[in-house]
Order: C-alpha cells, then structure tokens, then sequence
C-alpha cells in the first residue's frame, strides 16, 4: 500500500445539494465517526487532494466550477458522488435547472447512494475509493494510466463562463 | 488612494460548506465593495409543485435545506393547513414545535463550531459537533433519520413520541446544559475569541431595520423581532417568551445571541413536555386546494423569519408556492457590513450572518 493510500486527503464541494449530504460529510470529520484516526484529513485546497467528495447535483452554472475543481487535482485522483442527487440527481431529478448526476460533468469512480447519505456510507466509499486510488496510482507508475476526458463542456457552462468575462471586464472599468 | 483589486472570493472555499461567490472590490486592505454571485446551488424546487401533488411536495420542502428541514416541512405544511382549514390536533402541534427546537438547537451547535473553525480554534469546532450529535441521536431514536426527518406531514405528523420518551429527551438536554456551559464560557469569556470577533462586522439597529434583517443577526443588533413571540402551533402554551437580543451589533453579539438561543430552546421543550396533551396525531386531510386560494404563513427558522406563499387551483397540484428564506435578506446585510472591513475578516463576516445557500437559492 501506498503512502497516498493509507493518509488519502480529501475535497469536499457542495455542488447543488440541500446540505444534509454536506453535513454528513462533515460529520463523518468530527469526533463521533473521526476519519482522522484513518489518516484521512480534510484540505480546502484541490492541489492538495486525492479524493474528491461531491454532494448534490450537476446544474447549469456549477458543472464548470466542478470540472475546474477535478482538473485542478493531481493524478491519480478518485471522484465519490454523496448522496443520491450527486448520483443520479434524485429528487430534484426532474427540476428545470438540474442536468443530472454529476457523472454529467466528471467521472465518478464510487458512488455512495442515501438522502441523506449516512457517515457510514461514506466512509466505505472512501475505502472502496482506496483501492481505485491504488489501482490508478500503479496505472500512473507503468505509464498507462489514461487521462479521463472530460464530458465536452457543458454548453451552459460556455455560457457562464463568457458572461464570466463579460462580468469581468465590466468589474474592471467600474473600478477604473 | 490606493490601487483598487477585485479578488475573487469562492464558490469554493475552505471556510465555506457552501458555494456562494463574492467578487470584493478591495483598496490597500480594505474591502471597498463586495459583489455576490449567487446561482451554483439553484434547482428549481418551487416549480416542482407543479408535478407532484401537494401531499408529495413535504418531501420536497424538506429537502430545501438539510440543516432547518423539519422547519421547512413545518412551514409548508402549516401554508397548506391554512390553505385548505385543517385543525391540527394539538399532541402534533406540540410535536412540531419541539422537533423544531431540536432542530435549532443543533443547528446553532453547527454554527457555532463552524464560526470556531473559521477564527481557527479547531478543538472548539469539534466540542460544539460533537455535542450536536446527541441531538442527532434524539431524531434518529424518534424519526430514523439523521438530518432529513420526515416526520411532519399536511395534518399532522407522522409519529409520535412517547411521554417517557419525551421525558428522555429532556433528560438527554439537561445533560448537554453542563457541557455547553463549558463551551460557552469559551466563547464569552476566552480573550482570542473575543479579539476575534469583538467590532468585527458591526451592524447598527437602524441599519439593520433598514434593510429587514431577521433572525438572529437582527437580534444582535438590537432588533426585538421573533415570530416564534406571536404565539403560533405549539408556541401559543408557552407561560411567556422574550425574543433573546444584545445591543452590541457586532460578531461577538451574535455569537452571544445563538449560544442563549441554545439555552432557551432547551426550555421551551422542558415547558412542552410538560404540557403536552394527549390527542390524535393527524387530521386526515381530503380535496385539494380551492381555485384561486391563496395562503401565507411565517415561521422562525433558526436563521430567521421564513415566509411562505401558496396559491392553489381547484386540483391536487398548487399552481404556485414561494418561500422567502432568512438568508435572503440578510445577504444584503452581509454586503453591508462587509464595506470597509479588512480583508482577512471576510470569512468571519460571511460566517457571522449564518448563511444558507441552499434555502436561499432552492
Ligand atoms: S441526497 Fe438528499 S440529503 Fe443529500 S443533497 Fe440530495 S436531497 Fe439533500
């Protein structure tokens, strides 16, 4: 087993979830599941970090903001959706601004299912994510790992990321 | 004057559980103007009513927010009950109203560890969660669920809890009084906390009536507004009830605010259980909405007061429901006292508000 395997560091975005799934994550930190007694800490920092733990659902306007946060992080890299919308969209499934499950914008390698998703079930995601996490690092080793092409970009996400520049021009001449 | 730098602040942050973004406008130090983007957690929930019936919708509201959801199955189902007259027996009124408090209860611990983790005193974040798990323990023991409860319903609620179980329960409390007391005095008395939030983010009562500040951040400031005082549910058989304020306006205000919150929470559902009578749980609930009904009802979420709106036509689906979420207002509030602070107090303001994303934007 690997140094990485045995004190993986872990992301944790809110993508659209209701927060009962993000809670849980963050319990799953505290003291009554502590993880930390695992070696897996929490960092805020993408660059930092092995596993990327998502909650909620792709939409609109947060699909870019995923896929900046995956490239972001170093290979190997494990993605594990939380909570039932992070796979599939659950009950928001049919609301006008949710694409879907966030294997719309990412690829997800563990999906932990549960609204809200229990600690316990993320806990073993993450141990299932473990062996990914190996599997990949030793792929990584013998130069076969493939890079994973992301979905082409969400045409909203193009959207967002125009008015984003626009947004930004116009910030930069109010302040002259 | 110095030079003028717009940084970007989120959607992802370390000291955000949520995504918001903030573009700030800042000057040397100094935060001239901050700028939120919204829109990363937007769903679209309000027009899911229009596909599911209005007894299907509770599931829904509930997964508006993940930390008030009893309170907004609650709300709901009260606009609903007023939409429609339904009598709410009253053993489920008092039921409603003390999950509700548990609720806030363990929602202010949660805030008060993430404001702990923001100034960096991680040995009191995990203090204050690892107190809100006995709450939890108490929903999971009466619902089976963690944060999403389910157990409010139009009519009624689902469950009921037993008097001897009600009685745990306040034992369960009374046991968290002593170690919150602990944690309070860190709060209030250890002179890092107070440095850290002392004068940070201050808010005057004018101000804050101005721009319609609720709930707790309004409180701090001096502003005596609760709706949980005009007596509605369960509220009304409580001997008295004075809405907690301070004067001081600032960060250090609201923290002191939400810990006595905590406190008075723990006795409004030691007096309930006491009261509580013993009548059926729900009213079975017939029809559908009448065309062009419309009703309102308001609620005190523990971040605030939280309005909702239903409009119903003659068939099981609504024709419209709206929420306007504490939060909502009290992003203009956060703007505010956001201009002229340093900018290494950004976070700490931003946590100070308690704000949620996701009732805000749905
Ligand atoms: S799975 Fe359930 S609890 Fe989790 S974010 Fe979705 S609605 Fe909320």
């Amino acid at each position: 087993m690997s140094a990485t395997a045995k004190s993986p560091w872990i992301i944790h975005y809110d993508a659209s979830s209701c927060n009962g799934c993000d809670i849980e994550v963050l319990a799953c930190l505290t003291p009554l599941y502590d993880v930390e007694r695992f070696g897996i800490i929490n960092t805020g920092n993408p660059k930092h970090a092995d596993i990327f733990l998502v909650t909620g659902s792709v939409n609109e306007r947060n699909g870019s903001v995923l896929q900046q946060i995956y490239s972001q992080m170093p290979e190997p890299k494990v993605v594990i959706a939380c909570g039932v919308c992070a796979c599939t969209g659950g009950i928001f499934r049919e609301c006008y601004n949710t694409l879907g499950g966030i294997d719309k914008a990412i690829p997800v390698d563990v999906y932990a299912p549960g609204c809200a998703v229990r600690p316990e079930a993320i806990i073993d995601a993450v141990v299932v994510g473990l062996g990914v996490l190996e599997q990949k690092r030793v792929s990584l080793a013998s130069g076969t790992l493939e890079e994973a092409s992301l979905p082409s970009r969400l045409t909203a996400a193009d959207k967002m990321v125009a008015d984003q520049t626009v947004r930004a021009s116009a910030l930069a001449e109010t302040i002259g | 004057m110095g030079q003028r730098t717009v940084i970007p602040f989120g959607p992802q942050h370390p000291v955000l559980p949520e995504p918001v973004h903030l573009d700030l406008i800042i000057e040397d130090e100094k935060v001239i103007e901050a700028i939120p983007q919204l829109g990363f957690v937007h769903r679209g929930l309000e027009k899911l009513v229009q596909k599911k019936d209005y007894t299907a919708f509770v599931a829904v509201t509930e997964r508006i927010c993940g930390i008030c959801s009893f309170g907004h199955s609650l709300g709901y189902s009260q606009t609903i009950e007023v939409l429609m007259s339904i009598e709410v027996p009253r053993r489920a009124e008092f039921l409603r109203v003390i999950w509700h408090e548990l609720s806030r209860v363990h929602s202010h611990l949660l805030w008060l560890g993430l404001l702990a983790d923001g100034f960096g005193y991680e040995n009191l974040f995990m203090q204050c969660w690892r107190l809100r798990e006995r709450v939890l323990d108490i929903f999971e023991a009466t619902t089976g669920g963690r944060v999403i409860l389910s157990a409010c319903n139009v009519g009624g609620v689902n469950q009921d809890i037993f008097d001897e179980d009600l009685r745990g329960i306040v034992r369960v409390l009374d046991g968290m009084r002593g170690e919150f007391g602990e944690l309070s005095k860190t709060f209030f008395r250890d002179r890092s906390v107070q440095n850290r939030l002392g004068g940070v983010g201050y808010l005057s009562k004018e101000e804050a009536q101005d721009l319609c500040i609720v709930g707790p951040f309004a409180r701090a400031s001096g502003v005596e507004e609760d709706i949980r005082s005009y007596g509605y549910g369960g509220y009304s058989a409580l001997a008295s009830f004075e809405p907690i304020t301070s004067k001081r306006g600032d960060g250090y205000a609201r923290c002191e605010v939400r810990a006595r919150e905590v406190l008075q929470s723990m006795d409004i559902i030691a007096e309930l259980v006491d009261k509580i009578p013993d009548t059926p749980l729900m009213t079975s609930v017939k029809g559908a909405p009448g065309a062009d009904s419309i009703a309102v009802s308001r609620l005190e979420q523990p971040r605030g007061e939280c309005f909702y709106y239903a409009k119903g036509n003659g068939t099981k689906y609504l024709e419209r429901f709206r929420i306007r979420t504490p939060t909502s207002q009290n992003i203009a509030g956060m703007t505010k006292t956001l201009q002229g602070c340093d900018l290494a107090d950004v976070p700490l303001n931003v946590l100070t508000i308690d704000p949620c994303i996701s009732c805000t934007e749905r």
